[in-house]
């Protein structure tokens, strides 16, 4: 069976190593020449009780040719356990008494193929997945045309390992090798490359290697040798790939290379200071681990201490950033807004979760937009960007170091779960070739006059550094003359140093690439999104046959914006929040009738979602 | 170098008969004594009276917001352990929305120089009580007098761990250059409580030993290396009563050959802690007030010791990693990762 795109669900306990299976699976079917998009869906909870409808996590991808997004519904599901199956068959009903199979809830569709475990559906396995019956199946109204392919995983992968000397606690845990072979045979992967990815995967545990190779090995064989009822799978390599040298990438890292890169092509040193949040945490993580590269990163008592450490590096001279999710902007607000006053680059990284409060802290969600567009106290300005795809994270938190380095402001760089977890193909770049970083300096002529009031005639803030001899200056956070930089409460000097720092994060549009329309332009309809959707509002316009504007620059805006959106008659703000993109264009753009479609669930679009509602507006 | 040349071209505007006016000239004074050229050094301040003190120093300085001061001065230290670094902060800022950061920066031992201005009180914000506010302390917003206890901040500094604790007052500039000029020396965080009058708002609150007349009887100036003598006539001294299950300070005539001298190197935190806390009763409890301490308030430094600094140990990881590093640029960095043509 030949298929453009296949989407493949990996399912089972939090102690299961779906994660792991799932990511092995994508990079090695990366190097095998398809693109890919995948989506990790696990619990809040580290270890729920084993088996427990609770404890389910899933990794989604989506590989093939011209692959957008991590798919809406899984062709292939593997169910470790039977917890695991319910919650896929089910969907967000599977704690609903008596839900059934339906496929508008359904992680997989009618036709999909299900490997399960059988030997996870013992009768306490049944009861701790609260199931009625001793017949899940038929319990869950799975309908006929879904093949199920029952495997005896964990007793196949006990017989390959038996003579090992593993201990039975450790041969459990390479159950996911088992299954990740029979996957591999399912999608005629050849064993050898898989191996050989497996070997490097282990490089650094080589005492690992040999058990999880042979499971592997035994899997695959599993799959080949037992003629089982299924055809397997081709997936096309991906067409319209750029040559060159890729990887996959997840958004978190992507985003912690791209604050390395700006840092090295400007020669500044990257300051990092941060505070453990789920979904950014992988942010400080990759950058603590890079000592390498020179990144200094202070781990600090709190949300508060992460952003100012990170503000006085600023002021010291080196590239500062703060890495948070949405709680932690909110606790930052106030020193964010200092960095407004005293006019210092720093770079916030704020990756969405789902909220308000605690929240939904594994889910993906887009509700900061507002709080990182107005969240802070007095009129104060930031400049807002946001990266759309995991692997342009890079991209984007490189052009947020140069903006806040060139422009003397904070910039907030939007993220979220779904981008900063996920992974994509990245095409790697090289140094040399990046943007130049210019970051704001002072005239000579300064040495001896300077105050922290000065500005260049795009009304962007000097920047002398302590260690300069004859710069000596005093910042701060009240209200400044314009002239002298003392304090200052006059009336007139107030308004005029609201509108010059208005007035210096406006002029950054002319630095940022106008708005292109995607898909078919000539259509009446623009589909309107910003950030982690667009692949999903991508793949949606090209179902629909119409337009879509989407959006990187949130604060400013692409110069062109108004004049893009005016030309169509239908114009659809699609957003995971409850409107807030929408809000802000309303407040921008006049003359444009404005529809919405918002979910907020905690999840990404489905793509055939979004094309019913839009036909149906 | 001149106390002239940390002057700023700013006007001075704490209230006539502040304390503060006497610190400031004070820091002035110890940083030309110090000689770390102005353009490396930097004041990082939060909110509050005290906190407009880096607008009177001709250095690089920040006066930032409410409680921030010592994260974004242990921001600028870590990321250029070059600049000599000063923390202005007052016992509302440091105590209170600033308390975290402060207990953090003193565990980390960042190299700071913390000066905590203590008047008890806040003026800014014209007369609330304070985490130094003794028990019962009637102010605007407890007009029934406070029934919280408060902090006493050397209590806090060795609580969490602190290298450094001096303490002076406004009014005795010698002993406060001194404790300046002694935590600029020492390598990690060092907080010099200043007691500073509030002439507005909690005026007199450090008569006790402010009075001139009295000074000599009720405080002890301490020294390392010296014996623990005061008194107009220098003829009392401390030692440690061991009667008692605990060992406690007591006073003896200066001559007792039990009359201790003062090492501020001591690791063990335990007698700095109760030098420090000597008299500090009758400041807790406005039903105090008249308690007649017999044991002196301790001025100057009473611990200095080493420890290795948080500034430092980062930047040296950072060195010593990069220095056996195969990947140094971001090219090579890009070649660790796994790659594939497409």
């Amino acid at each position: 069976m030949q298929k453009q795109t296949v989407v493949v669900r990996f399912c089972g306990d939090s102690g299961d190593g779906m994660q792991l299976t799932g990511n092995m699976f994508s990079s090695l079917s990366a190097i095998l020449g398809n693109e890919i998009s995948t989506l990790p869906d696990f619990p809040a909870e580290i270890r729920a009780p084993q088996g427990t409808l609770g404890g389910v996590s899933g990794f989604q991808v989506c590989l093939g040719n011209g692959v957008y997004t991590p798919g809406d519904k899984a062709d292939v599901i593997v169910a470790m356990n039977a917890a695991a199956l319910k919650v896929c068959t089910l969907g967000s009903k599977f704690n609903v008494a008596g839900a059934r199979y339906d496929e508008t809830e359904s992680m997989f569709t009618k036709n999909a193929v299900v490997i399960v475990d059988t030997d996870s559906f013992t009768d306490k396995d049944l009861e701790k997945a609260l199931y009625k019956t001793d017949n899940p199946f038929t319990e869950l109204g799975i309908p006929e045309t879904v093949q199920i392919v029952p495997v005896p995983l964990t007793q196949l992968t006990k017989e390959s390992l038996k003579d090992s000397g593993m201990d039975n606690k450790a041969v459990l845990k390479s159950r996911n090798m088992f299954a990740l072979g029979v996957v591999c045979w399912l999608f005629s992967r050849p064993i050898d490359k898989a191996i050989h990815f497996l070997e490097g995967k282990f490089a650094k545990k080589p005492a690992l290697i040999a058990p999880n190779v042979k499971v592997l090995t035994d899997g695959y064989n599993y799959g080949n040798n037992t003629a089982m009822n299924i055809n397997t799978i081709t997936v096309e390599k991906a067409e319209d790939l750029a040559h060159g040298t890729y990887t996959s990438i997840a958004g978190n890292k992507a985003t912690a290379w791209g604050l390395i890169a700006a840092a090295h092509k400007c020669g500044k040193k990257l300051f990092l200071g941060s505070y453990p949040i789920t979904p950014a945490t992988d942010i400080m993580h990759e950058l603590a681990a890079r000592k390498d590269m020179g990144v200094m990163v202070v781990q600090a008592e709190d949300e508060i201490a992460g952003v100012c450490t990170a503000i006085g590096a600023s002021f010291a001279g080196d590239l500062a950033c703060t890495s948070t999710s949405g709680p932690g902007l909110s606790l930052k607000s106030e020193a964010v807004g200092l960095a407004v006053m005293a006019e210092l680059p720093l770079v916030v990284i704020d990756v969405q979760r789902g909220g308000p409060s605690t929240g939904l802290p594994t889910k993906t969600e887009q509700t900061d937009l507002m709080q990182a567009v107005y969240g802070r106290n007095g009129e104060c300005p930031a400049v807002v960007i946001a990266a759309s795809t995991s692997a342009n994270c890079f991209q984007y938190a490189y052009e947020a170091c140069k903006i806040a380095l060139e422009n003397m402001t904070p910039v907030i760089l939007m993220t979220d779960t779904y981008l900063a977890n996920g992974t994509g193909l990245w095409k790697l770049p090289k140094l040399a070739e990046l943007p130049e970083i210019k970051p704001q300096g002072v005239p000579a002529e300064l040495k001896g006059h300077y105050n922290a009031a000065l500005r260049d005639e795009n009304s962007i803030r000097y920047w002398a550094v302590p260690g300069m001899e004859g710069y000596e200056h005093r910042n701060i956070g009240l209200e400044r003359d314009s002239k002298t930089g003392a304090i200052s409460t006059n009336p007139e000097n107030h308004e005029r140093m609201v509108k010059a720092r208005q007035a210096k994060v406006d002029q950054v549009a002319n630095k940022i690439p106008e708005l292109k329309v995607q898909g078919n332009a000539a259509s009446d309809t623009l589909l309107v999104g910003w950030g982690s959707t667009e692949g999903h509002l991508h793949a949606a316009a090209n179902e629909l046959n119409c337009a879509l504007a989407h959006f990187n620059y949130i604060n400013p805006l692409p110069k062109n914006t108004a004049e893009v959106l005016r030309r169509y008659k239908k114009v659809v703000v699609c957003e995971l929040n409850n409107g807030q993109f929408a809000t802000l264009l309303r407040s921008k753009v006049q003359g444009v009738d404005f529809k919405q479609y918002n979910e907020i669930m905690g999840q990404p679009f489905a793509v055939e979602r979004i094309v019913e509602h839009v036909k149906a507006l | 170098m001149e106390a002239a040349q940390f002057k700023s071209d700013q006007y001075v505007r704490f209230c006539p008969g502040c304390g503060d006016h006497a610190i400031c000239a004070a820091l002035q004074k110890a940083m030309a004594e110090i000689g770390v050229e102005t353009y490396n050094t930097v004041v990082i301040s939060g909110i509050g009276c005290s906190s407009r003190m880096p607008h009177y120093l001709n250095t690089y300085g920040f006066n930032t917001i409410h409680g921030r001061g010592g994260a974004i001065a242990t921001g600028v230290k870590t990321a250029h352990p070059e600049l000599t670094v000063w923390q202005m902060s007052g016992d509302g800022d440091c105590l209170a929305i600033g308390g975290n950061h402060f207990i953090h920066e003193i565990r980390r031992n960042v190299d700071l120089n913390i000066c905590l201005f203590n008047n008890r009180i806040y003026g800014l914000t014209k007369g609330q009580y304070s985490p130094t506010s003794p028990k019962g302390f009637v102010s605007k917003s407890s007009p029934f007098g406070t029934v919280e206890r408060p902090f006493i901040p050397a209590e806090l500094v060795m609580g969490a761990r602190g290298t450094f604790f001096a303490r002076t007052l406004d009014v005795d500039m010698p002993n406060t250059v001194d404790c300046l000029k002694k935590a600029q020396q020492h390598k990690g965080a060092s907080v010099v409580e200043c007691l500073v009058n509030c002439v507005i708002f909690n005026n007199g609150t450090h008569n006790w030993i402010a009075d001139r007349e009295t000074r000599a009887e009720r405080s002890i100036v301490l020294r390392h290396g010296e014996k623990m003598i005061f008194g107009a006539n220098k003829d009392k001294g401390l030692a440690l009563d061991y009667s008692e299950l605990m060992p406690r300070l007591t006073v003896v005539a200066a001559d007792d050959p039990r009359v201790l001298t003062h090492d501020a190197h001591l690791q063990d935190p335990a007698l700095h802690r109760m030098l420090a806390l000597m008299g500090q009763e009758k400041f807790t409890d406005v039903q105090n007030a008249d308690m007649q301490p017999e044991l002196p308030i301790a001025l100057g430094v009473i611990r200095d010791v080493e420890a290795e600094t948080y500034d430092e140990a980062v930047n040296r990881q950072i060195a010593d990693i990069r220095s056996k590093s195969m990947a140094q640029t971001f090219d090579q960095l890009l070649g660790t990762l796994e790659q594939w043509e497409m």
